[in-house]
């Protein structure tokens, strides 16, 4: 038999060392003591049982027979019971293999019991006879023959009486029991998560099983098989352990017990033990199903049948070790509270479980615990069919395969606009959309009141508008736009989505990642005085020139705020004379402007006409006419698709991960594929949604909400383009692109926005000046470009991002637009 | 770093020099230092194998004073540590000459450079810049943006990217405003953590006295109002958690307005007034402020301000950047050349610089004032007169080839 493994030997030694007495120290002092000192008393009361227990069935020695016997023997309860049962009955067959057994105890054993049980208070002379050695020299088959069949029924009984008057005597043995056994279950939980939740997953996998099992007959086979030889396994395991078995000291305690308690418990040791492990690896699934107390198991039966192992330990015993560990040992006094020197030696709740459940497994008894164990196996073997089946090839969400241009020429859609609503801070932009939205009845009364309330309370009310696009609390307590706003309107022939872009100078990156989304641009403009001239020099500016770099052509001026300079007409022509300079210097065609005067906060002329007598001199069209008027642009549905992340988020328990972003060129139905770049994941595309609609398809120029799967959101960024697999785009380190410049540019450090993407690059090279009409090269390698010159440069990025020849980028630097520029092949 | 022994002759600027860093910023002035070709002698670990006349071989490690002949240099900025490989220039009884070895220059362990040409004006500028015992400033930045923070230090010599914080804030929607606060509150506490993980406020004890005199400034800037709010956040999680340490720091902490969350734009911020008030003593904000006068000339284009390597050579010799106002901008990536004579040239331009009375300005290249610099070409002049078409003959060398007539860009 093989030695001892390492651990049982570190186990025991740690033992020996960490007790501060040692075995000889304590026999030393044992016999010192003539007159019965408290724990001699204790020791004999309990050695009086313990032998009892040993003979009562066949004999039955008075007290003071079996207390003199202890005393002679040193409390040895082996050597007392041989004395007695040679004395009453000395034919008994089994008596000299209970003087053999304590000779097997193992040292460890020894000091074990000595110190907590001290029932059999082994004299010293004992342990130096036990070599390791010879302790493993000892066969374990002669365990089950060596004893005679005792069944005790009565033990219980007769223990009860003896130990009436100790307190956790009256306990019924079956409530001390639950006591310990319970907190077990539970803290299975530690492998993560309560034992709650797994035990339905435990149920749902079983009954998905059982639903399995009734479909595939085959597949039952493999699982029965896949049983048995874990079982099988398990057997082996068994075998290998065995050896340690013989020195646990279940089986010195197990001397005078009925061999089938003895068997499991030889078994238990090692089932236990090589359980544990693999438990701790399985799925919680499996561990939890197999911690489980259920009903369905043959549990009670083993639990029920009283040994005299049960009863030597008053069925207590092992419980109570669980709750006191070894760090009680050295107190001796402790010692009568049934203190189990190797706590391992029992079987563990958990493997009088699986065992139960291996049992009715392989006897087909319990037809419930045959699934429970299999739990695991049919898990995975569920999940590897998902995957085998399903995973690679179809995805999730089965594509209808729609030939989205057909449909979309069929549909006949409304013409479709998106606009962004741009001007310098404080314009009256939002209020202005507010209005708008409450004009057109997008808002109702109830909600523009609520705000005018909320507005109010904090003494803003003239934001009320604005909050119908100013949403966040920041943005509230500030009074100021922070990021775009999208919101949807409809008239008689369009459909719109409004993008509320901040006027402020720090937002700029989001005004870019609005107006990059935009068919045409609304630029406010408030007529007050000195307003429109301040915005002039900031943002309105800078905002109409960065439209018009992003490709913007078409743009209606809506001079705000008429009503505070009471409708005057020359203010309003002096406005439209100075922007339409400014605008056609910036390249915009003045018939691609309109200018409208208005008043957001009032709401003349944005809905309904002007009724004031100071604007009679007006006979234009409303804003909304305007909107409507305006034509829509061409769509590149039939080129690859493309699509900038706007926003990453999660759109709800269903779809946890949900981007949105206007698509610039392809087409999209939910099923597709995506790749998104630059991360180069593949998603599924779950589900479409336009203006908050559920839609089977989307083209380009509609801002879509797609909701994903298969992608981690941390694959996905703001910027981030999402094409097909098919026609990926490809990731450039630098690029190099014709810019126009709005201010200085030379080689410098620059921050490159396109939509929503903003990242971090420098201007590497200045190629050439270009001629402003021609694009011939004027200078080349110019030192620097001055403000309104064109030229070619050379752009080096931080990071690879995918940007496509024809893309539009704006520089900026310092929080000025340095240039915007054009991305060539 | 402190001299320990300096045996640098005053007639041909020979000799050995022997350092002994000991602050991690040393590192950085030690790879400035040292050059290829240069003779560096420190400690060592080597594994020696010796071969018995057996033929069994044994080796052990042991603990040597090499010298080496340097022929690179690696410096690790994160980390701050220096590997100088080079051949073994001094025989021992373990080490035969012409071994290579690493030598991993080390905090409070002496070394000892010898210039292979002598040491000249940049190296000695070096050398006692870096043996200036004056308490160097230092200065933890967090330069943000919704969802970005850069969390980086500012020394004298070097700024250093600590960590990049991102965490994705979802945008404003309609009915999906808590997404945005939630995420905005996630960034700021993920943030906050990674910033306390880098400040380490709670300390050592050693490590808290030392600083005691000064408590580290923290400037916070970003676009918008990020930089505030998460000062209000750092102030209430401070009382929440009731974090003494970082209470104690909320005080010093500058808010400053940046365009953009990423890290070039601390030069803008290093800029600004406010915080050119109380950094105005420090080299990065001199030379912050030097390179906005040199942007301001050459948007100005007055052909005073001129950029790049032939340029600059040009200007240097037509004796425009001289007494009255000439400044050389260079940065000291130039004199970290591998090649020798590369090296020469710059220090050649540098001393001549100097003759004329012109002004010389090292900047680091690891400053973000060095890398706007870089970006020009490493170098650049201030000139004191005009001078135009510095760059004409260079056109003259291209060939033209880009005459592709595009459409107009816009």
């Amino acid at each position: 038999m093989p030695p001892k493994s390492g651990f049982q030997r570190a186990k025991t030694v740690a033992y020996e060392d960490d007790d501060g007495y040692s075995d000889d120290e304590y026999y030393e002092d044992e016999p010192g003591g003539d007159a019965l000192a408290d724990i001699s008393a204790e020791q004999m009361r309990l050695g009086t049982i313990k032998v009892k227990e040993a003979l009562s069935s066949t004999i039955q020695p008075s007290d003071a027979e079996i207390q003199e016997a202890l005393w002679h023997y040193y409390f040895d309860v082996g050597k007392s019971v041989t004395y007695l049962k040679n004395k009453l009955e000395p034919t008994r067959s089994e008596a000299p293999a209970q003087t053999k057994k304590p000779k097997a105890t193992s040292r460890f054993d020894q000091a074990a019991k000595v110190a907590n049980t001290t029932v059999k208070n082994a004299p010293g002379k004992q342990i130096p006879s036990l070599s390791p050695f010879a302790r493993t020299q000892r066969p374990l088959h002669r365990y089950p023959c060596s004893y005679s069949p005792i069944v005790l029924d009565s033990s219980f009984s007769s223990a009860e009486y003896f130990f009436w008057d100790t307190p956790w005597c009256n306990v019924p043995p079956s409530r001390l029991g639950e006591i310990t056994i319970q907190p077990r279950y539970p803290r299975g939980g530690l492998l993560g998560g309560s034992s709650k939740p797994s035990k339905l997953a435990a149920l749902a996998a079983a009954r998905k099983k059982k639903q399995e099992e009734a479909k595939q007959k085959p597949n039952t086979n493999d699982t029965k098989s896949n049983i048995e030889t874990d079982q099988a396994v398990a057997l082996l395991d068994k075998l290998n352990v065995k050896g340690k078995d013989d020195s646990s000291p279940s089986a010195q305690h197990s001397d005078s017990k009925d061999p089938k308690m003895n068997k499991i418990s030889q078994r238990k040791y090692p089932n236990r033990k090589n359980s544990n492990i693999p438990l701790s690896l399985e799925p919680e699934v499996e561990e939890a199903a197999g911690a489980e107390p259920s009903p369905a198991l043959d549990l009670p039966d083993l639990r029920s049948d009283p040994s005299d192992f049960a009863s030597i330990l008053c069925a207590t015993h092992n419980t109570e070790t669980e709750r006191h560990g070894p760090e009680d040992f050295p107190l001796t006094y402790n010692s009568f509270r049934g203190f189990n020197p190797d706590p391992f030696a029992k079987p563990s709740p958990d493997d009088i479980v699986l065992r139960a459940q291996g049992k009715s497994a392989i006897g087909k008894t319990a037809k419930n615990s045959q699934p429970k164990n299999a739990n695991g196996d049919s898990l995975s073997q569920s999940v590897s069919k998902l995957s085998v089946e399903e995973s690679p090839q179809t995805p999730k969400v089965k594509s209808k395969n729609l030939n989205v241009v057909e449909e979309f020429e069929k549909s006949n859609m409304k013409r479709m606009a998106n606009f962004v609503v741009i001007g310098h801070v404080d314009h009256g932009k939002s209020t202005l959309m507010g209005r708008l939205l409450y004009d057109l009845k997008v808002v109702d009364q109830r909600s523009i009141d609520k705000l005018r309330k909320e507005a109010e309370t904090i003494g803003k009310s003239s934001f009320a508008l604005a909050w119908v696009m100013d949403q966040t609390s920041e943005e509230r307590s500030r009074g100021v736009t922070v990021d775009i706003a999208t919101n949807y309107f409809e008239t008689d022939k369009t459909r719109f989505t409004i993008l509320d872009a901040p006027g402020h100078k720090d937002f700029i990156p989001n005004m870019i990642a609005g107006a990059s989304q935009a068919d045409f641009a609304v630029l406010v403009i408030d007529a007050g005085t000195n307003s429109f001239e301040s915005g002039l020099k900031g943002q309105t500016k800078e905002h109409a020139l960065l439209v018009r770099s992003l490709g913007v052509q078409r743009l209606i001026v809506a001079i705000n705020k008429m009503d505070t300079v009471s409708w005057s007409q020359s203010r309003f022509e002096e406005i439209t004379n100075q922007m339409t300079a400014f605008l056609t210097t910036a390249s915009f065609s003045p018939k691609t402007i309109t200018f409208i005067p208005c008043a957001g906060l009032t709401g003349e002329n944005v809905a309904r006409k002007v009724e004031d007598t100071n604007a009679a001199w007006y006979h234009g069209e409303t804003l909304i006419q305007a909107l409507d008027s305006s034509e829509p642009a061409k769509r590149n549905i039939e080129k690859p698709l493309r699509l900038t992340i706007g926003d990453v988020f999660r759109g709800g328990i269903l779809n946890p991960v949900s981007i949105s972003g206007r698509i610039d060129a392809g087409s999209l139905q939910a099923g597709d594929t995506i790749l998104c770049m630059p991360s180069a994941e593949t998603a599924t595309v779950k589900s479409l949604e336009v203006e908050n609609e559920p839609v089977d398809w989307a083209v380009a120029g509609q801002i879509a909400t797609l909701h994903l799967a298969d992608i981690d959101p941390i694959h996905l960024r703001l910027g981030d383009i999402v094409c097909t697999p098919q026609s990926p785009v490809k990731l450039v380190k630098s690029f190099g692109c014709k810019i126009l410049a709005f201010e200085h540019v030379m080689p410098m450090g620059v921050d490159v926005f396109r939509g929503r993407l903003q990242a971090e690059g420098k201007v590497k090279e200045l190629g050439a000046l270009l001629g402003k009409a021609s694009g011939e090269v004027v200078k080349k390698k110019p030192r620097i470009v001055k403000p309104g010159e064109v030229a070619r440069v050379v752009v080096e990025l931080e990071r690879e991002l995918p940007l496509e020849a024809g893309v539009r980028v704006v520089l900026r630097e310092g929080g000025n637009t340095v240039a915007a520029g054009l991305i060539e092949g | 770093m402190r001299l320990l022994k300096s045996s640098i002759s005053t007639k041909d600027a020979s000799g050995p020099a022997t350092l002994l860093p000991q602050d991690p910023e040393d590192m950085w002035h030690a790879y400035n230092l040292l050059q290829p070709t240069d003779l560096l002698r420190a400690k060592a670990i080597r594994r020696i194998t010796s071969t018995s006349d057996s033929g069994a071989t044994s080796s052990q490690r042991m603990a040597l004073d090499l010298t080496i002949s340097i022929t690179s240099t690696d410096f690790d900025i994160a980390a701050g540590q220096l590997h100088v490989s080079g051949t073994v220039a001094v025989e021992n009884d373990f080490v035969r000459l012409g071994a290579f070895h690493t030598l991993d220059l080390e905090l409070n362990r002496a070394f000892t450079v010898e210039k292979s040409g002598g040491w000249d004006s940049v190296a000695l500028e070096v050398l006692r810049e870096a043996c200036d015992a004056e308490r160097r400033a230092e200065l933890w930045a967090v330069v943000m943006g919704e969802g970005v923070a850069n969390i980086c230090v500012i020394t004298e010599h070097q700024t250093i990217l600590r960590q990049r914080v991102e965490v994705a804030v979802p945008r404003k929607r309609r009915g999906g405003v808590d997404g945005h606060d939630k995420g905005v509150e996630k960034f700021f506490a993920t943030a906050l953590a990674t910033l306390l993980r880098y400040l380490d406020l709670g300390g050592t004890k050693v490590e808290s006295e030392a600083r005691e005199d000064r408590t580290v400034p923290l400037l916070l800037a970003s676009p918008g109002f990020t930089a505030q709010s998460f000062l209000q956040y750092v102030k209430g999680e401070a009382t929440r958690t009731n974090n003494k340490p970082l209470m104690a720091l909320v005080p010093s902490v500058l808010v400053a307005h940046s365009s953009s969350p990423h890290l070039h734009s601390l030069s803008e911020v290093l800029a600004s007034p406010a915080l050119k008030a109380r950094l105005s003593d420090t080299k990065y904000a001199r030379e912050t402020s030097l390179m906005d006068k040199f942007m301001a000339l050459l948007r100005a284009d007055d052909g005073r301000a001129w950029y790049g390597p032939k340029e600059v050579h040009k200007a240097v010799d037509k004796g425009a950047v001289g007494r009255g106002g000439g400044v050389l901008l260079i940065s000291n990536g130039l004199f970290r050349a591998q090649k020798v004579a590369e090296r020469k040239k710059w220090v050649a331009l540098v001393e001549r610089v100097r003759e004329e009375g012109g002004e010389v300005r090292v900047l680091s290249s690891l400053h973000e004032s060095g890398k706007r610099l870089e970006n020009l070409g490493n170098v650049a002049a201030i000139l004191t007169f005009p001078l135009e078409d510095l760059d004409e003959e260079e056109e003259s060398e291209d060939t033209g080839e880009a005459d592709e007539g595009g459409d107009m860009v816009i």
